[in-house]
């Protein structure tokens, strides 16, 4: 599992983060721990994408991660780290794993779609329901971790690093596999898919799962490094469109890619807004349609580009 | 009987609206095989242009009739400026790539969009109120309601009636049909298909920028205008059914209808109706209410 | 993965990192280069948040911004009048950043963090919606920032958890309300029945439950509609909703609406005719009154969230008139409530420099500030809740009328009403204190 070069790339170099941010300042500490909880959900929709799966509405699963742990929280006080991750993650999956029945007899367009639907129908609810903090969703306390609650937030930046770093192992380890390998197949010829014995559905139904299961994790983290949750930043279709716009900027060539990709939107989102804050949108966009024409294999890409050669598979 | 027919008025004129907008949404999908985001952009440029030049020709001391004109012209010139750029300088060099992409596509056109908005009329909030003033307000149903959001009905009324006539009672929507049904048959009968495309794209565009319009004077013409119209309108083109007219008209109808009871009866649901009935038609119809049928291929 | 690879990743991280780390110069903020007094004593940077886009940007976010410019820029040169007129923020010079408040509350709290941890400011004054304010009263505490909030009006933030780094300068949402329940006993004692329009967020629902729960304690005869209207914030079109008040049996139509919303709702109500039928409470309506013109109705009641914009403009006190005639001089119209909001806000942030000391910590500058009593531009402010964090004033109503003769809307039997007699004694949530029957008001 981990003799593999991308695995070993993953740990030693989520080692010298981890290390590299005790001495960074802590802004730059927040864009990591930012861009590395978004990059979580952009690994299971790099898992769909490489099936020729597009979701245009993964915030319901996002948002869904994120408000178990802001109502965690708020009704039952439950501040530790890996309780509101596995919740986050818990219930976010059982929802995926659910609506994934339905949603493995859908392609193209009308998996974008559906996707979509259902995301809105929790921001109606959300943003309609005062239980449920409406428009403003809710603060969210320190996490603890075992019990002690710390003085910085370097030892969440710490944890969301780890977590990265072992989902990209798993989802490395994953496609892998003769399951995980049906991706690009599943993409190509589903009918020959069949042929050979395997089942489309099944596999499009466990690759949903992981996406939301990892888009769940990503929410809860992504709540917990912000402190905040609010529909219009975490569930509304907006939102769907920005996981899909950096992962199509990380380029699905590997699980390294999805963090690299969400760094640099972290980064670009960052400084577009301080610089010209009435045209960060287009800055994105533009970058966006740039990547869709000239760099269609994303960041990721060019990084193998300068590199010299192609990575191992 | 003063709620029912209250509501249903106020469904009407929210279903017109929905109606206007996802037309041209639907036309185009129909065509072109695309899923606009950007619709949403024509929309708010469309409401933009219309309230900044009403506005202006009212301070310059014309009569406020003309705003009428105002609202066609700026949705004719959103339309075929924007269309036009759009088709010819993007979407033109997409059409061999898969279809998600294309929607992703012009996802990055509408952030690109909204922005120059911004720039180009600023922040604050235009107000093109004349031609709703001009129309006065009349009693039904023991309320007062105003005539102009009355007469949204009857413009409604006209483009669907339009569309129909187009599509079948011209030569060129035969030539639509054509496309529509089988776009390698239509080049092989000699169809100048990429005209096709970017006019029904101008076209489609045109509908946006009419709803923005058309619905300027009555509300205040802000930044983000669009981002709810995209939704909306999708879920209006999916439970009707993609590509098709009549299942716009069916959508628009179910949905403005929908949402009207439950402003009257049900507040809280309002937003939540809509997405459900989205989920729904697509769980269990997914080619929408009003599907054309549809060979298919391969 | 190759060598080559592993290096030029390395290098992308280690480019990135230090270009974060040297950009980081101020020359290229937007900063507003105030008074030429260049490198004589300190300089402090105050971030100044408020809606530079979308629909609240223009009613109010403007004019709040001009209000914070206008008073950072008087007090560095020390142009205001007595007792202000000392130079600078203890003798400091401020810059302003202006920063878009827009985006919502998750997006501020994370820009929020890069204003405090990367741009290093001093103080952070400003902000206009109460969701913003309540998410981020508890970032502020986390990273010990003085922090003054201007115009946000949920009671919440204070009532919830008390607050060390946290202010806020003017009154919270239940002044606007029981006062405006108050004027509405008094001058419409037949009133039968009242419904509401408001935003779906903390400040609506605060509005609307402390307007309700006040009537029914003073006016216990009249009913409240069960169908009151909760539309998304900044939804722009309210059809469906005003036909739905129109058909209610209610005689009054109450609304916290702010900015683009409320221009939009008084533009659709009113070509509907719900004002002329039922009476309109605009607790935030202020702002319309110089915007609008001859298109805002007559006979509504109108508040500003305190005496502030169109209810204080004969007060002819010298702080006053010199926020007037200046304002008037440097934007061409008179000082709406969010411009008054924020010159107090940042009067106020004046105030605790002077009495911190030199380069002071935020601890100091908050006990500086902490429960302190201070005479601002139009009214007397006391900053005696939540600790001392929390501010009083007096607030007042008036109904609209448009002045043929010179053009543009007044407001007549303006009343004010005592901060003891609209806000809760300290330690006493407002909710609780409305339902126990507003013990210890002092009218």
């Amino acid at each position: 599992m981990f003799n593999d070069k991308t695995s070993k790339f993953l740990l030693v170099a989520g080692l010298l983060l981890i290390l590299g941010g005790a001495f960074a300042p802590n802004w730059i500490v927040n864009q990591f721990m930012f861009g590395f909880s978004r990059a979580l959900a952009i690994l299971g929709l790099m898992v769909l994408w490489r099936t020729g799966l597009v979701s245009f509405g993964h915030a319901f699963y996002f948002g869904l991660g994120a408000y178990a742990v802001a109502i965690l929280d708020i009704k039952l006080g439950v501040t530790d780290v890996f309780l509101r991750l596995i919740a986050g993650a818990l219930v976010a999956g059982t929802a995926g794993f659910l609506v994934g029945f339905i949603m493995r007899n859908y392609r193209n367009i009308f998996f974008a779609m559906l996707n979509t639907a259902i995301s809105m129908v929790l921001f109606g609810i959300v943003v309609k329901t005062e239980a449920l903090g409406s428009t403003d969703g809710f603060a969210i306390s320190m996490s603890t971790i075992l019990g002690v609650s710390p003085e910085t937030k370097y030892p969440l930046f710490v944890i969301i690093t780890l977590v990265g770093m072992v989902a990209a192992i798993l989802v490395n380890y994953y496609l892998k596999t003769t399951f995980g390998k049906l991706t690009t197949a599943i993409r190509d010829n589903e009918i020959r898919v069949e042929y050979l014995g395997f089942s489309v559905a099944h596999a499009i139904h466990l690759k949903y799962s992981i996406s939301a299961i990892l888009a769940g994790g990503a929410g809860a983290l992504m709540a917990m490094s912000l402190g905040q949750v609010d529909p219009e930043s975490m569930i509304n279709w907006t939102v769907s469109g920005e996981l899909v716009f950096i992962t199509i900027l990380s380029g699905p060539g590997n699980v390294i890619a999805p963090f690299i990709g969400s760094l640099v939107f972290e980064v670009l989102r960052t400084y577009a807004f301080e610089l010209a804050p009435q045209a960060w949108q287009l800055i994105m966009g533009a970058t966006f349609l740039t990547i869709i024409f000239f760099i269609p294999g994303g960041i990721w890409s060019v990084l193998e580009k300068i590199g010299g050669k192609k990575n191992d598979k | 009987m003063d709620t029912f027919l209250t509501i249903l008025l106020d469904g009407l004129q929210f279903s017109s609206y929905l109606f206007i907008v996802s037309a041209g949404l639907t036309i185009i999908f129909g065509v072109m095989k695309i899923l606009n985001v950007a619709h949403g952009s024509f929309y708010a440029w469309g409401a933009y242009t219309a309230a900044f030049f009403i506005g202006k020709f009212s301070d310059m001391g014309m009569p406020d009739a003309l705003g009428f004109l105002i609202i066609i012209a700026a949705a004719v010139v959103v339309g075929v400026v924007l269309g036009f750029i759009i088709e010819q300088g993007i979407l033109k060099y997409m059409y061999q790539r898969d279809e998600v992409l294309i929607v992703l596509a012009t996802f990055g056109l509408f952030l690109v969009l909204e922005d120059i908005i911004l720039i180009a009329f600023g922040t604050d909030p235009y107000f093109a109120y004349q031609p709703m003033a001009l129309l006065a307000a009349v009693e039904i149903g023991g309320i007062t309601r105003d005539v102009y959001g009355l007469t949204l009905i009857g413009v409604a009324t006209l483009v669907a009636i339009g569309c129909w006539w187009l599509l079948n009672k011209t030569k060129w929507g035969t030539i639509l049909k054509a496309v529509i049904f089988d776009r390698e048959m239509g080049i092989s009968m000699g169809i100048n298909v990429p005209l096709v495309y970017t006019l029904t794209f101008i076209g489609g565009a045109i509908l946006g920028g009419l709803g923005g319009a058309y619905i300027a004077p009555t509300i205040s013409v802000a930044p983000g205008l669009g981002t709810e119209v995209i939704v909306l309108s999708f879920a209006v083109v999916v439970v009707g059914g993609m590509g098709s007219i009549a299942g716009a008209a069916i959508g628009s109808l179910i949905i403005g209808l929908l949402r009207a009871v439950a402003v009257h009866e049900l507040p809280q649901v309002e937003l939540f109706v809509v997405f459900a009935v989205m989920a729904v038609v697509l769980v269990f119809r997914p080619e929408g209410l009003f599907a054309p049928a549809k060979p298919r291929k391969i | 993965m190759n060598k080559g690879l592993v290096a030029v990743l390395a290098a992308l991280v280690v480019g990135a990192v230090a270009f974060m780390l040297t950009s980081e110069k101020p020359s290229e903020e937007k900063k507003e280069a105030t008074a030429p007094v260049a490198d004589e004593g300190e300089q402090i940077t105050i971030a100044v948040p408020s809606f530079l886009t979308g629909g609240a940007a223009g009613p109010f976010g403007i004019p709040a911004m001009n209000g914070a410019k206008m008073v950072v820029d008087a007090i560095n040169k020390g142009k205001l009048p007595a007792p202000y007129n000392t130079k600078g923020f203890g003798g400091a010079t401020a810059s302003l950043i202006e920063l878009d408040e827009g985006g919502g509350a998750t997006k501020q709290v994370a820009e929020y963090r890069n204003l405090v941890e990367k741009r290093n400011v001093d103080a952070v004054v400003g902000y206009i919606s109460s969701g913003n304010c309540q998410a981020l009263a508890p970032i502020a505490e986390e990273l010990k920032q003085f922090t003054i909030f201007a115009t946000c009006g949920t009671p919440r933030i204070f009532e919830e958890a008390p607050r060390q780094y946290v202010f806020r300068t003017m009154s919270h949402a239940t002044a606007d309300n029981t006062a405006a329940a108050m004027y509405v006993k008094e001058n419409f004692p037949g009133m039968k029945g009242y419904t509401g329009i408001q935003q779906n967020y903390a400040w609506g629902q605060d509005s609307w439950r402390d307007f309700d729960l006040t009537l029914k304690q003073i006016m216990p005869n009249s009913k409240a509609s069960d169908n009151v209207q909760f539309p998304k914030i900044f939804a722009g079109q309210y059809g469906s909703e005003i036909s739905a008040m129109s058909l209610d049996s209610a005689d009054l139509v109450h609304s916290s609406f702010w900015g683009g919303d409320l221009e939009a709702f008084i533009f659709q109500g009113a070509a509907r005719g719900l004002f002329a039928k039922k009476t309109g409470v605009l607790t935030v309506g202020g702002t319309a009154a110089y915007r609008l013109g001859k298109k805002l109705p007559n006979g509504i009641v109108l508040g500003a969230r305190g005496p502030y914009g169109i209810l204080v403009r004969d007060r002819d006190s010298v702080l006053n008139q010199w926020f007037i005639n200046t304002y008037k001089n440097l934007y061409g119209t008179y000082p709406s409530g969010p411009a008054y909001q924020y010159g107090q806000a940042i009067l106020a942030a004046k105030i605790a420099y002077d009495k911190a000391g030199s380069d002071p910590s935020s601890e100091q500058l908050a006990g500086a500030l902490r429960g302190i009593t201070f005479e601002s531009f139009s009214t007397k402010v006391e900053m005696s809740l939540g600790g001392g964090h929390q501010a009083v004033t007096e607030n007042g109503y008036g109904i609209t009328k448009y002045d043929e003769v010179n053009g543009e809307n007044i407001v007549t039997d303006v009343k004010f009403y005592p901060a003891s007699c609209i806000m809760p004694p300290d330690g006493v949530g407002s909710v609780e204190w409305i339902k126990g029957g507003m013990k210890g008001a002092k009218c």
